[in-house]
């Protein structure tokens, strides 16, 4: 056990990976339970993209990654917005468009900066590269997330259920949205650096959508989903050190595993289960 | 509840465009609701009930006016005075939310930046769910309830915010008759403690057992006035070009 467990950690690299590892699977844990119930699932795969000219802009300057990806998903969210209020392309399509083409821009920034090795890890993630600077970042960022999300989750729950009645109460359903837009920007630059730009979307999806097929309680929900994100993230970890595999890949193919599970066996919302209903007529 | 000024009414809406893309939804409609009264907003699928609904509250973009209770409807909204019963294709009723969790959010706007309730507040929202008859449903998830208990569920959300103005869309689609008595009586309680109510509905044949007054819609307020004369046939034939009575209508 101690082998297994322990060992590795006291590699400082192998110590910080884990570290940024579970940080990053708790807040993206979190927000998936809103983006999962608002329908932003593909949001979040366009803005988790869409960030990358943003970071090798960043990159290539040396100001922070964040600020970056700030500036990257407004861009890309008001793109959307631009193109799909023309009428005829619609939203889906509009999303499409715009995080492909941004992505394809970080590409080829990424593809002229000299030094490559640094953003090729953006892409695919490396988290057994995260300095102790990188940690200290994510840590920042993931504290501004969590307690804007906690802080504000009643509200959020009530925009994702019914933002008519938000608006009509004098909330601010447009505040709210911009919120959860500001939390999957900072999420995405932190997640990518574990998983990588391409897999983000797997960690801000499966974990609260788990979570959704075990629980009808908000509450529970955010609990579960960070149990599911946690225990994925750290299976899939020490799977990568052990079978020298891909980390980021490793880490998406347990949560993917952990999904499965709950939509087989979920009491009652299960595919067992709802079979078993089917098959008693109840 | 507080009545605001005798003379000003509760909602005056004037000359309310909305577009959506080409489509006109609405075209210049306008509408006056006094506090203490109910008016059925009568209209086919596709008339701009829901429309009017989201113009009032702002949830869609309209030019024309709105005032509520004199104030600019932002102010207005912020001061808690406006409730909203959405018809239940908006809602996602497999969403993790009990009925208190639901009837909870009538307390927002009067709440602190977490939204926490106090004492008072979660005393409020058992009234409300009382009121309803919900009290022994109170913590299961919104999907479990029936048709009719889900509508009651949205109007104790409403009661238990203590607005002014409330606007119900189509409250009585999928209910059931003994769930759309207790509504009716609700409806008629609140109206007089001095709540404007604005309800749209498909319910012609007790529209004029449950309103003050009546408007039919089509994109514009075609005609407004007593019931029983807004919705003679002659004038639903001429509004419509049909006897909604006559052929079973869809919701919007």
């Amino acid at each position: 056990m101690y082998e297994f467990f322990i060992e590795p950690l006291t590699y400082g690299f192998m110590a910080r990976g884990l570290l940024v590892t579970l940080i990053a699977a708790l807040v993206c844990a979190l927000l998936s339970c809103w983006l999962v119930l608002m329908g932003w699932s593909l949001m979040g795969d366009a803005i988790s993209h869409a960030v990358l000219p943003g970071v090798a802009l960043a990159y290539i300057l040396g100001a922070p990654f964040a600020l970056g990806a700030l500036v990257a998903a407004l861009l890309a969210v008001t793109l959307i917005g631009a193109v799909s209020r023309q009428g005829r392309v619609k939203e889906d399509a509009a999303i499409g468009i715009v995080f492909t083409v941004m992505f394809a821009l970080g590409l080829v920034l990424i593809s002229v900066t000299p030094s490559q090795t640094d953003l090729h890890s953006i892409i695919l993630g490396n988290v057994l590269g995260v300095s102790w600077a990188d940690v200290a970042q994510i840590a920042a960022l993931a504290a501004v997330v969590i307690s804007l999300l906690l802080v504000k989750r009643r509200d959020l729950v009530l925009y994702a259920f019914d933002p008519g009645y938000t608006q009509a109460i004098g909330l601010r359903p447009a505040l709210l949205s911009g919120l959860l837009l500001l939390a999957l920007a900072l999420t995405s630059v932190l997640a990518l650096q574990i998983v990588g730009v391409v897999l983000v979307v797997a960690l801000l999806v499966i974990p609260g959508s788990t979570a959704r097929l075990l629980t009808d309680r908000f509450t529970s929900m955010l609990v579960i989903s960070s149990a599911v994100s946690v225990t994925g993230a750290v299976t899939g970890f020490y799977l990568s050190y052990a079978l020298d595999i891909s980390a980021g890949g490793a880490v998406v193919l347990v949560l993917g595993f952990l999904f499965a599970l709950a939509y087989l066996l979920a009491p009652g919302q299960g595919l067992i289960s709802r079979k078993k209903k089917e098959r008693t007529g109840a | 509840m507080t009545q605001t000024h005798t003379s000003q009414p509760l909602l005056a809406a004037q000359n309310l465009r909305v577009n959506y893309g080409e489509v006109q939804a609405l075209t210049g409609a306008s509408l006056t609701l006094k506090a203490g009264e109910i008016c059925g907003l009568v209209g086919m699928n596709g008339s701009g009930k829901s429309t009017l609904f989201k113009a009032i509250m702002g949830v869609v973009p309209a030019s024309g006016q709105v005032s509520i209770a004199g104030l600019a409807p932002a102010a207005a909204r912020r001061q808690g005075l406006v409730s909203y019963v959405p018809q239940k294709e908006e809602i996602d009723f497999s969403f993790p939310l009990s009925v208190r969790d639901l009837v909870s959010q009538g307390r927002y706007g009067k709440l602190g930046i977490t939204r926490r309730l106090r004492a008072d507040d979660r005393q409020a929202v058992d009234q409300a769910l009382a009121r309803v008859g919900l009290t022994d449903l109170a913590d299961r998830q919104i999907g479990q309830l029936s048709g009719g208990q889900r509508k009651r569920a949205f109007v104790a959300r409403g009661l238990a915010q203590e607005a002014q103005l409330i606007l119900l869309d189509e409250p009585f689609a999928g209910v059931d008759k003994s769930s759309e008595n207790m509504l009716i009586s609700l409806f008629k309680e609140l109206r007089d403690a001095g709540a404007g109510i604005l309800i749209s509905t498909h319910d012609l044949a007790n529209l004029a057992d449950l309103a003050d007054r009546a408007a039919l819609l089509r994109q514009t307020i075609l005609m407004e006035g007593p019931p029983r004369q807004v919705l003679a046939p002659e004038n639903l034939v001429r509004a419509f070009g049909m006897d909604p009575l006559a052929s079973p209508t869809r919701e919007d």
